[in-house]
């Protein structure tokens, strides 16, 4: 049976892991290849980086984070943050990502997702949306959720899925960082948008809001940030908690 | 030492499983062209993209010919594990037909199968040292159906079961990452590495 997958997300900005609330008031967390390798040995599914200024002037910082990363974390890694173009996608993949998530650059010109699925395989391509919700729906911003663009997130899921999205990276602008649990809501009408798989994020604050998050209908897999970096809720403990409510998930490996 | 070819169809990562490779004690060489085969003990075929793409790529770069002859130790991982067979329904056209089958889409939901599954292993020399059940990493739509049977080593489930890895004698298909397993991916790796260096 395919586990339900724990996903650490670090938000990397000029080579050091932060993390804000809704986006912003940001604090450094640590260095990203040490933070991977331990949440790694802890258990961690999958890595993903965000590189949240994604300027050209980081894009070899970045490269040699993921290079670095790939070298020491035999387990899946996503990299997103500031791809544009196909040529962006495979300096990114061939520095070591498994997975590359594209998101300002998408909205701006969809064409950019089926560009990368012909290249790479749509299992390569992961389209991140950051959403906040306005009355019934919700919008989606870009630019790291600094720009509104008046278009539908649901809408735009299926579009993309459509264009050759292999997963959604689904971020609610609300809850970020807030602790206040995943926006459940947003994952339903995400999931009978779209069938690839959805990663829930945003709004992590206890185990169970993970165990909310991974319930049939919602999301195949929960990234975390806060509750991981500060140690509040270790991978092993998380786990442990999923496994105590019936989620199906990858026991933590011992070390041999 | 063994000198283990990865093949380079120019689509994505190959840092993982050269690093991979590198810890379960083999020389990496990424090859690009024919010549690059001199000399190697063994060719890997690592997974990432689609068949079509991948198959395209292998002809650009005069790679088709030379696999279908090689006759050393391959293993082929994800869509490497794919491009064995004859055909795949991806995109329909052929691949290196080096084991009777075809390639065709799984049914499971979500898709793409994305993650970490459990995998039923037969006692084949690949699997040696790894727990029957053990959980591999998928990343794939489309898995192998083999004419015969008897070369399935490990299958899975996803909306029912498939093939998650077979053997034809020295040609190895793995549909999950094993370098993106941990610590059974790599004991798999090494298990191959091991067998390469007996016949080397």
């Amino acid at each position: 049976m395919l586990r339900s997958r724990i996903i650490p997300c670090l938000d990397v900005a000029d080579g050091r892991v932060v993390k804000g609330v809704r986006f912003v008031d940001l604090t450094d967390e640590g260095d990203p290849v040490e933070l991977a390798a331990r949440y790694t040995s802890q258990g961690a599914d999958e890595i993903c980086f965000l590189d949240i200024t994604a300027s050209h002037e980081n894009r070899g910082t970045l490269l040699d984070i993921v290079r670095r990363t790939a070298e020491n974390v035999f387990v899946p890694l996503t990299v997103g943050g500031g791809v544009r173009s196909v040529d962006d996608m495979r300096a990114v993949l061939r520095a070591g990502a498994d997975k590359v998530a594209v998101n300002t650059a998408a909205v701006e010109r969809p064409a950019l997702i089926a560009e990368c699925a012909g290249a790479f395989g749509s299992q390569c391509v992961v389209l991140a949306v950051d959403a906040r919700r306005t009355g019934d729906s919700w919008e989606v911003f870009t630019h790291g959720g600094r720009t509104p663009t008046g278009i539908d997130a649901i809408a735009w899921i299926a579009e993309a899925t459509g264009l050759g999205a292999g997963e959604i990276l689904l971020t609610s602008m609300d809850r970020d960082g807030t602790k206040d649990g995943y926006d459940t809501d947003l994952l339903e009408a995400a999931r009978r948008a779209t069938t690839v798989p959805i990663i829930a994020s945003g709004g992590a604050g206890t185990p169970a809001d993970l165990v909310t998050a991974l319930e049939p209908g919602r999301a195949d897999a929960v990234l975390a940030a806060s509750i991981f970096h500060r140690s509040e809720y270790p991978i092993p403990v998380v786990k442990a908690h999923l496994a105590a409510a019936g989620v199906p998930i990858r026991p933590v490996e011992v070390p041999r | 030492m063994t000198t283990i070819a990865i093949i380079d169809h120019g689509a994505g990562n190959l840092v993982s499983i050269e690093r991979a490779l590198t810890l379960a004690g083999a020389e990496t060489r990424v090859v690009d062209a024919p010549g690059d085969l001199d000399g190697v003990d063994a060719v890997v075929i690592p997974g990432v993209g689609a068949t079509g793409a991948a198959m395209g790529r292998l002809e650009e770069r005069g790679l088709v010919d030379p696999l279908r002859s090689w006759d050393g130790p391959l293993l082929g991982i994800c869509v490497g594990m794919q491009l064995l067979f004859d055909r795949s329904a991806e995109d329909g056209g052929p691949c290196l037909g080096l084991i009777p089958g075809s390639v065709e889409a799984i049914d499971g939901r979500p898709l793409p199968h994305m993650g970490w599954n459990d995998v039923a292993t037969t006692d084949d020399l690949i699997f040696a040292g790894v727990p029957d059940g053990s959980l591999f990493t998928f990343v794939h739509s489309y898995a192998a159906v083999p004419d015969d049977p008897g070369v399935v080593t490990a299958t899975a489930d996803h909306g029912g079961r498939f093939v998650a890895a077979v053997r034809s004698g020295n040609r190895i298909g793995l549909q999950f990452h094993p370098e993106r397993s941990g610590t059974a991916g790599l004991q798999v790796l090494k298990n191959f590495v091991a067998e390469v260096g007996r016949v080397a």
